[in-house]
This record gives structure tokens, sequence and C-alpha cells, in this order.
């Protein structure tokens, strides 16, 4: 039976959420907050529990590939089937979207107008993520990952600002053709999934083991899974979505949308393209090397000279998530637990920084850097936090930012051929402009006089603010100080990739 | 006292430092300032009793056959990058580590005391970030102390950026102030840009040895370097290029040409932290960097050569800024930065093949000069920076013409000063002689060229420290700007003026030669009189050229200035370091590549998108009258084609 598996709650609770915000009613915002924060909370206790759950597995010598595995036929003459599993990635994953689906809600308290209706979009967008992230079926993963994409557009035509119509047009028709070409990518698995004669398959881990996808044939899927994914993980040069995207999105989506969505792409690009086609992942990885080097880099390069706090951001999280994929295209345990660290790094710290403008611009009503300044004085807190974010995000030790990127790098160098080499060097330059465009900002931004008269009237946080930012920097710091624990959580989890791709002379 | 007690050391500093961060907002000034430097104050007792412990102590292991053995207290794992690479977080007491700790905690315990005083105002009003202050100063006392207590180079890189980051946040601390806000930025990139080296040195050097523990590297150097197999990179071996990365890290830290141009900005910072961090510990992190990894670059002679070089240039370049300079802080600044050249040099001229057996026994002379100058070097700089910011504090400016004549009016600062002066200068028997003395022992040795140049560069520091003061203290009378005439500060302030004095006198006495040298043996050294009795002349030279330029206002200085306008000026302005910076961050970087990326990014990369969503937008509205919904359009078009193709048929079939 599927309810006696604990993933399927991941789905079910924010379905219920869901319920319970349809039946609040319009005027209630008491109710409608009560019903979001329950549900979020239970989302977080359910995954704590998963951690202790998977540690206790592993610990007690469960070595299977994923664990917590059922399944339920849903479409049998295609076999799609409800599959369920987890292994060390997707337990941090979950992990990491429900402490950002936290944070996000109490940085949404006073949204307005229709808080109800904001609050539906938002929980069926988690449900998309969280069911993403549990399913080991390709075609649940992709709906689940539709349903993930859709919300964003009415979140940001509805509750976003600027010019919300063309940003949202924008990012939903982009991350629709990715969509198109992984459906594509989908099929052409699926129709060579299992060898001749045998029935064939949806689940990931069968047609890994199958291993049947012939090697033209993934010629043409790998790159159209791995660009599907990679518009999603912001790849050069399809990351023209996500600097407007993010400029006009509200708050707490801009927070779950770099925080996790842009997550399912790097997730995706490992346990879809590049475990599946292990062999088109060698042979043509490196022209996607090539790309993710360069995102990581003109990312930077192009945050720096950026004057809208949000369009920093954006151009940033092209950097960081660039050093995602980059790191996964390097083949190897140590590169890929960088990865997976990178991308939980990147999450909360790219989280908190949206909550951040978003709390600043609350108040100061402008994201142009240039008129603002001297904030710390006025709303320390809010500085605080800001310099803590930018502090993980330009790699201090202590804070996420730093663990997750030198395992990417000494991952990287066990390359030894110049190539990879070259590129991982041009990579660790990145920590130097990274230190520029977020010093900057910070400079401009908090330090130095106030800008503005006006501004000194302003008020520091209030409790929601600081519950949302506190538990993001706790989530930071957490990493940063005890990156052990989750690397080994995760590190495992890549043996079967690894495995794959020796296999075919990696 | 147990030696595994170290770990106190570094852990009170940062249990302040979470303290003070978190709690500090609700506590009064007093009992922050009186908490913190308490808990300073404790974690110097117990440094200074594991440091006498393992140096005079004899307990299980701690010399073998008479050489001082490198403990490993503690070693967590922190990260496992791979089966081989784990980067682990510990203590590693050492002959050099236990001297850090002492001077670290020294000084740091002196500031600490010194800044309950000189914080409590600023310029006047009372200083508001008092708690933040404490609080940065406890981070960077952590940093710092967990720096040189690393047992791996990862650690060390871990650390460096940590006490980079506090020193940002320190320099940056009157954030209000533009000046020290950019002051701040530039001390951090530029820093990190030197890290970034530091980084693909370790990246490169690990790669090939497997470990970053400095045990494990330096248990066998000549092995750790043929661990690469003779692997090149652009003709030379991948370990000299590694070496060589890692000494950039460290002369970014460390202020070596010319990556140095963050130093004297950094002086925007309250005065007792340039003390702490920008004269007496951070500073010499990469000297001790270098000097951790001793056996590795001895070996090396590509880098050692490159050391030198830098060490002996920026030694001079630097003294011959400080004799211009008319801001206090920033002479001193300079004054630093020549003399941590001075430390690298020394370390430099250190050759393997036995070349200095002759002169003493092994090659660990500049090693240990290098150590020796360091310690002495981070006692009598402390004192002059207090010193410094004594008088600042007194006459509310940094520029040494709103001084002139405060010997009268503040007596026990300008002895400590002039004790300082004369410990810097070289003079016996304070303490700078004896280490300048074996530095330049070392340099002698390595060939005449390197010892003459190091003499002269001596000759100067003298100069420009007695230029310094003379101008603040004589020159003229004390025209008084303030409300009230300038004075001795606070016992707060003074004592540790007076403590560190004392020390800068008596230090020099300390037989670094028996306790700090390469391999932990004893290293017998003697005063070599020719090069002593040069070097005090030399010195002297210079003191009473000082004396007879700055002493008592006269015309001489301003002549000497109009003789030599170009280099005078060339000399004020640093010789256009600043400005070749200014020009390769702004106009090259920012205005000639993240400008035209940005640019592409919008319009070429961005525009094909719109492009694209255009191109389908107008097609569709081009096509969409096909789609009117009149349906004698329908018919008409049905008409047309249906007798097309009948035509086509008919003429097919008739063909």
């Amino acid at each position: 039976m599927i309810f006696s598996n604990i993933l399927i709650y991941f789905v079910i609770v924010p379905l219920l959420t869901l319920g319970g915000l349809a039946l609040c009613s319009n005027k209630g915002v008491k109710a409608v907050r009560a019903v979001a924060v329950t549900g979020a909370s239970v989302l977080v206790m359910l995954a704590i529990y998963l951690v202790a759950y998977f540690l206790q597995a592993r610990a007690a010598g469960d070595t299977s590939e994923m664990l917590l595995q059922s399944k339920v036929t849903w479409y049998a003459p295609l076999n799609i089937e409800l599959a369920l599993g987890i292994d060390g990635v997707s337990v941090v994953m979950i992990l990491l979207s429900a402490f950002i689906v936290f944070a996000g809600v109490f940085a949404s308290w006073k949204m307005d107008p229709l808080p109800k209706q904001f609050f539906l979009w938002f929980f069926l967008l988690s449900t998309g993520v969280f069911g993403f992230f549990i399913s080991i079926d390709l075609f649940t993963m992709f709906m689940f990952y539709e349903v993930a994409l859709i919300p964003m557009y009415l979140l940001i035509g509805v509750w976003g600002s600027g010019d919300k119509n063309y940003s949202a047009m924008k990012l939903t028709l982009m991350l629709m053709g990715g969509s198109a070409l992984l459906m594509l990518g989908i099929i052409g698995i699926y129709f060579h999934s299992s060898p001749e004669g045998q029935p064939l398959t949806m689940n990931i881990l069968e047609i890994a083991q199958n291993n049947a996808i012939p090697h033209e044939w993934q010629y043409y899927l790998f790159p159209l899974t791995f660009v599907g994914f990679g518009i999603l993980g912001a790849m050069f040069p399809f990351h023209t979505w996500s600097p407007d995207g993010h400029a006009s999105a509200p708050t707490a989506v801009s927070m779950l949308h770099a925080g996790v969505l842009m997550k399912l792409g790097g997730y995706g690009c490992f346990r879809i393209a590049i475990y599946l086609m292990p062999f088109a992942a060698t042979e043509i990885g490196w022209i996607f090397l090539t790309l993710t080097g360069i995102s990581i880099v003109y990312g930077a390069f192009s945050a720096c000279v950026q004057t809208d706090l949000k369009y920093i951001n954006a151009y940033s999280s092209v950097s960081h998530c660039g050093m995602v994929l980059f790191a996964i295209l390097m083949f190897n345990q140590t590169a890929m637990t960088g990865a997976v660290l990178q991308m939980l790094s990147h999450g909360l710290m790219t989280a908190l920084f949206f909550a951040l403008i978003g709390m600043i611009y609350g108040r100061t009503h402008t994201r142009d850097i240039r008129e603002m300044g001297g904030l710390m004085q006025i709303m320390p807190y809010l500085g605080v936090g800001y310099v803590i974010a930018g502090l993980a995000s330009l790699g201090l030790p202590g804070l996420s930012g730093f663990a997750a990127e030198m395992t990417i790098f000494f991952g990287s160098f066990e390359h030894t051929d110049t190539f990879r080499r070259v590129l991982t060097i041009v990579a660790t330059t990145s920590i130097v402009i990274t230190a520029v465009y977020i010093l900057r900002v910070v400079g401009k931004l908090l330090f130095g006089a106030v800008q503005n008269e006006h501004h000194k009237e302003l008020t520091d946080a209030v409790w929601f603010e600081r519950l949302s930012t506190v538990t993001l920097i706790l989530g930071v710091a957490a990493i940063g100080c005890f990156p052990n624990f989750f690397a080994e959580i995760i590190r495992y989890s890549f043996d079967p990739v690894v495995e794959a791709l020796k296999a075919v002379g990696m | 006292m147990p030696l595994s007690y170290t770990i106190l050391v570094i852990a009170i500093p940062l249990l302040m430092f979470l303290f003070l961060g978190l709690a500090g907002v609700k506590m009064g000034k007093k009992l922050t300032g009186v908490l913190g430097v308490c808990a300073m104050g404790v974690t110097t007792v117990i440094a200074y009793a594991v440091a006498l412990t393992y140096f005079f102590g004899t307990g299980d292991g701690q010399i073998v056959d008479g050489v001082r053995q490198q403990l490993v207290l503690n070693d967590w794992t922190w990260l496992k990058f791979s089966e081989n690479l784990v980067v682990k977080l510990g203590v590693l007491l050492d002959p050099i580590s236990a001297m850090m700790l002492i001077v670290i905690t020294t000084v740091s315990f002196m500031v600490h005391l010194y800044s309950l005083g000189y914080m409590s105002d600023h310029h006047g009003k009372p200083e508001k970030g008092f708690q933040r202050y404490y609080a940065f100063l406890a981070l960077f006392t952590f940093s710092m102390l967990g720096l040189v207590v690393s047992t791996n180079i990862f650690q060390m890189f871990i650390f460096f950026e940590m006490v980079g980051v506090s020193s940002y946040l320190l320099i940056g601390f009157y954030y209000t102030s533009p000046a020290a806000v950019h002051a701040s930025k530039k001390a951090f990139i530029v820093t990190r840009l030197a890290d970034l080296f530091f980084l693909i040195g370790i990246m490169v050097l690990s790669f090939y040895t497997s470990t970053f523990d400095f045990k494990a590297l330096m248990a066998n150097p000549t092995n750790a370097l043929a661990s690469a197999q003779g692997a090149t990179f652009m003709g030379c071996s991948v370990m000299a290029w590694a070496l060589t990365c890692i000494f950039i890290g460290g002369a970014g830290k460390s202020a070596m040409y010319p990556l140095h141009i963050w130093l004297p900005d950094a002086m925007e910072g309250p005065t007792p932290v340039s003390a702490l961090i920008h004269a007496a510990t951070m500073v010499v992190a990469g000297v001790y960097l270098i000097a951790r990894m001793f056996p590795l670059y001895v070996l090396e002679q590509g880098a050692m050569d490159i050391i030198c070089v830098v060490g002996a240039f920026t030694a001079f370049y630097a003294a011959a800024i400080a004799c211009v300079q008319s801001d206090i802080k920033r002479a001193l600044a300079f004054s630093t930065i020549s003399q941590i050249a001075f430390m690298m040099t020394s370390l430099a001229v250190s050759t393997a093949d036995g070349a200095l057996i002759e002169i003493h026994e092994g090659y660990g002379l500049g090693y240990m000069a290098s150590m020796f100058h360091l310690f002495t070097h981070a006692m009598f700089k402390a004192l002059l920076f207090l010193c410094a910011g004594a008088i600042i504090h007194a006459v509310h400016s940094n520029e040494n013409s709103d001084m002139h004549g405060l010997h009268k009016f503040m007596p026990i600062t300008s002895i400590a000063f002039l004790i300082g002066c004369l410990a810097i200068a070289g003079i016996p028997p304070f303490a700078g002689f004896w280490s300048k003395d074996e530095i330049l022992v070392a340099c002698y040795a390595k060939g005449m060229g390197w010892g003459l140049w190091m003499s002269m560069v001596a000759g100067l520091t003298a100069f420009y420290m007695f230029r310094i003061y003379f101008l603040i203290f004589f020159w003229k009378k004390h025209e008084i700007h303030t409300e009230h005439a300038p004075a001795d500060q606070p016992w707060t302030m003074t004592l540790p003026l007076i403590i560190l004095a004392a020390i800068s006198i008596v230090a020099g006495f300390v037989p670094a030669g028996e306790l700090v040298t390469w391999d932990g043996a004893h290293l017998h050294t003697q005063l070599n009189w020719s090069v002593a009795g040069a070097s005090v002349l030399i010195a002297l030279v210079g003191i009473g050229l000082a004396f007879k330029l700055y002493y008592k206002e006269n015309e001489l200085p301003e002549k000497m200035k109009n003789a030599l306008p170009n280099l005078w000026e060339a000399a004020y302005r640093r010789f256009y370091m600043d400005e070749l910076y200014q020009f390769i961050t702004h106009k090259v970087i920012f205005q000639n590549i993240s400008k035209p990326i940005a640019w592409f990014d919008r319009h070429i990369i961005d525009g094909t998108m719109n492009l694209l969503g255009d191109v389908t937008n107008s097609a569709s509205y081009a096509i969409r009258r096909l789609q009117s919904g009149s349906i004698q359009g329908y018919v008409f078009v049905y008409l047309v084609g249906a007798l097309l193709i009948a035509a086509v048929t008919m003429i097919c079939v008739m063909i």
C-alpha cells in the first residue's frame, strides 16, 4: 500500500494544505496564515524525520540504491507508475525545499492582495517540487516538474512587480521550451528503455539497469534532456529568463524559484541526462562543460555592473548555478558531491538574499542601489543579515558557500587533462569576482551615508521577517560549519552514476 | 599546564565573539569591555602557560634527542573531499606556533585593554559600535590563533579567509565613512586575489602529494617534491609553480610588492586595530606560511629566489615611501611593509646547499632570524601604533603637521615612542637590534650584495622612524587646535604602552636560537661584531640625519623637496601604484570587461530570445487572416484549390 510510504506524504501534505486554504474565506487572512504555517511546519518535520530515517537505514547497513521504494501503476499502456524512492541527494534536496517553503511562508506574511490565492499557488508549486524529488519514474517526474512550473506564471503575473507580464511570459515560455525538449527526450528514452523484446519502462532505476539506450541515440537524447533541464538551471546562453523573472517575482516566489526550482534543473541533469546516458555524457559533455564554465565567469562579471538588487542576485545565481552544472559534468564523486552541496548552499543563501531584498524593497520601494545607502544605520538587523548572506555568497569559511565551492574545485582538479584543468582554474577566479560584486553592493547599500532622508524613518525587521531570515541563516551556518554531515549523506548516492560513467570509459 | 589546554586558547575568543555578537546589543558598554578584556586576559594566561610548558617542559614526547617535536594535539575531520584529501581542523604545536600564541595573545590583550579608553569616544562623540568592536576583535583573535595552530595547509587557507574577513570588518568599522568602506573593500579584494593563487597552489600541491597535512608533507620534503614525478608546466616543475602560487597567497596578506596597496589604506580602521591586525599579527601571516612550509621551500630554490627578490625590493620600496609620508599611520604602515619584507628576505636567503655552514651550523639562521624578528617587531610595532593612537586621540588628527612639539604635553607617550623607534632602528640593547642583526648576518652569508642592500634599508629605517619621531614630538612649539591641550591618555591606554615598551627593551634577550629553529634543534648564534657594528653605525647615521633635518624647524627639508620635486612627489604618491590599480580595476575590468558582458547579455543573448518571440508574434499576426471566420472566404479558397488540383490533374493526364 503506497500510503504506508512516508514519501507520499510530501505530496499529500501540500495538497491537504491546498484543501485547507481553499476552505478559508477570502477575508480570513489569519486562517490562511495558520493553515500555511501548519502545512510548512509539518513539511519541515517530515523532512527532518526523513533525514533521520535515511541516516539510520544507512547505518543499519541498507545499501540499496534507493530507499523507501514503492510503486503504483497509474497508466498501464505506457507503463507509467507512481514510483517513489530516495537516495542521499533527494533527501537533502527535500530538506532544503522544506526549509525554504517554511521561510517563504513567513516572508510572504503580509502578502497583499489575495493572500489566500497566493498561498494556494504557492503550495501547488511546492507540491510539484516535492513530487519531483521523490519520484523515480520519468513521466511522474516530468508531470510534477510541470506542476511546479505553471504556478510560476500566475505568481509572477499577478503578484509581481515592474514589467511583470513580460517577465512572467518570458520565464514561462522559455521554461516551457525546455519542457518540450525534455518531453522529446523522455519519449526517446522510453522507447529505448529496454533491450529488444522486453517490456518498456519509465522507471529510472530499471532503465539504468538495462542500459539499453543505443549509443547513436544517446547523442540526440542527452542534449535534449540536458538542455531541457539546463534551461531551468540557468545555463548560458539559456539563462535570460532569470534576471527578468526574478526581478518581477514577489519575494517568496523568488525564494522558492532560486532556492528550489532552479535545483530541479541540476538534479534532473544528473539523475536523468547523465545517469541514463553515460556514453553520450562522456562523449559530448565537454560542450556543456564549456558552456557552464562560461556561465560561472560570465554571470559573475555581469553581476558586477548591475544596479538593481534583484538583477545582481539573478546574475549571481547564473554564476553559482553554473558551478552546480559544471561540477556535475566533472563526473567524479567529489565534484558531484560538491555540486549538491552547492545546490543546498545556493538554495539557502539565495533564498536569504531574496527574502532580505524583498524586506528592504518593502520599506524603501526601490531596488536601485544608487538610490540607497547607509541602511545599516537604519535597519541593522536586515543589514547584518545581508552581510551574512553576502559573506556566504563570496565563500567565507563557516558559511555554506565555501565548503561547497572548495569541494567542487578540488573534485574538478582530480582530472589531469589540460582542458578540465584550465576550466577549473577559470572557475576558481569567480571567487575574486564574486567578492567584487558582493562587496560593491554591500558597500553601496548598507554602508556610507544615508542617501535618502526619508529612509531615516524606516523600521527594522519585525518578528515574522526575523523568523524567516533566522531559519535560513541557521541553515547556511549549519552547512558551513558541519559540511561533512551533509557530504556523507550525499557522497555515496553518486556511486551508481560514477560506476556507469566508468563503465563507458570515463 | 597540560598542552591539550591549547584548544581553550582558541575556543575562548570564539565563544566571546558569539556571545558578544549575539548578546552585545543588550549589554552596557562597560560590561562588554570588561568582559572582553577579562576573557582575553584568561586566554593570554593560558597561552603563556601552554607556550612555556612547550618550550621548557620535558613532558612525554616533547623533546626527542634534543629536538623539539611537532605535536598534533587535536585533529577533527571537517570535510572529506575524497579518501585521501581530508580537511581537518586541529591544533599543531611547534616552536613557531607556540611563539605565535604568545605574540598574538600579548598584543591582542594589550589592544583589548587599550581600546577601553580609545574606543570610548570617536572624535569627542560617544562611540556607537563599542560592542560590535569587541565582538570583531574577538573574532579576529580567534581566526588568527586558528591560523597559527593549523595542522594542515587547508586549515591555514580557511583561517586566511577568516582573518581576511575580520580585517575587512574592522577596517570598515566606521562604516559611515566612505574612505573606510572603500579601504575595507580594497583590502578584502586584493587579499582575495592573492588567496586565489594560494588556493591554486594548494590544489596543485595536494593533487600530487595527496595530502594537506603539514606533518606528512614536512616529514619527507624531498619525497613530497618528487611526487610530481617531474611534471612540468611552462618549463618549470609544477611544484615550483605550486610553491610560488602559495607564496603569492602569503604575499597578499603580508603586503609584499605589488600586492601591498591595501595596507596603507587599511589605516582607515581604528588605530588599535591597525596595531593588532595591520602591524603585529595578520600581516605576518604570509611570513608564517612560508616558515611553516620552509622545508619544502628550501628545496625548491626557484621559488626561494622569487621570494628573495620580492622581499628585498619591497623592503627598500616601502622604506623609501615611508620617508615622505605626512600621515603618521601611513608612514608606520609603510614601515611595517618594509619590516615584513625583512622577514621574508631573511627566510628566503636560506639555501639548502649548506653554504651557510661556515658561519653557523645548519642553514636555519635566516629562518630563526626571521621568526625572531617577527616576534620583536610585533612588540615594538604594536607599541608604535598604540602610541600613534594615543597621539591621534589627543589631537584628533592623523597629519604630523597638526602634531609637532608634543613632547612637553605627552611625556610618557613620547618616551614610549622613542623606545619603539630605537628598537626598530636597531640600537642596542633594544629588541630590534638583536633580531635585525641576525637577519643581516644571514643576508651577508647569501652574498655581499644582499647584505649591503639590506643594511642600506636598515639605515633608511632609522632615518624615517626618527623623522616621524622628531616631527611629532619636536620640530616646533605645539599649536593647540582642540579645546583642551593634548595630554597623556588615561591609564587603560598608557599601561599597554608601558608594558609594550618594557617588552621592546628586553625582548632581544630571548634566546631565540635555542627556542625557535626550523628543525627544533638548538642553533648556536653569536653576535657577529663586524655586521652588528656596521649596522649600528648606519642606524646612527640615519638618526643623525633625521636629527639634523627634523629636530628643529628649518628650511632644509623644504629645500630637499624642491631639489628633487618629481622624486618627492612620486614617493609621496607611493610611486603611482594606486593609480595603476585604479586604472586596471575601473578602466579595464569594470569598463572593458564587465560592462560589455552585461551589454552583450541584455542585447545579444536576450535580444535573440526576444527576437524569437517577436518573430513568432509577427508570423502569427501575418497568417492570422487565414482564419478570418468568413464562410465566403473559406469557400473561395476551397474552390480555387479544387480547381487548381483539377487543372494539374488534367494536365498530367493529357501529357
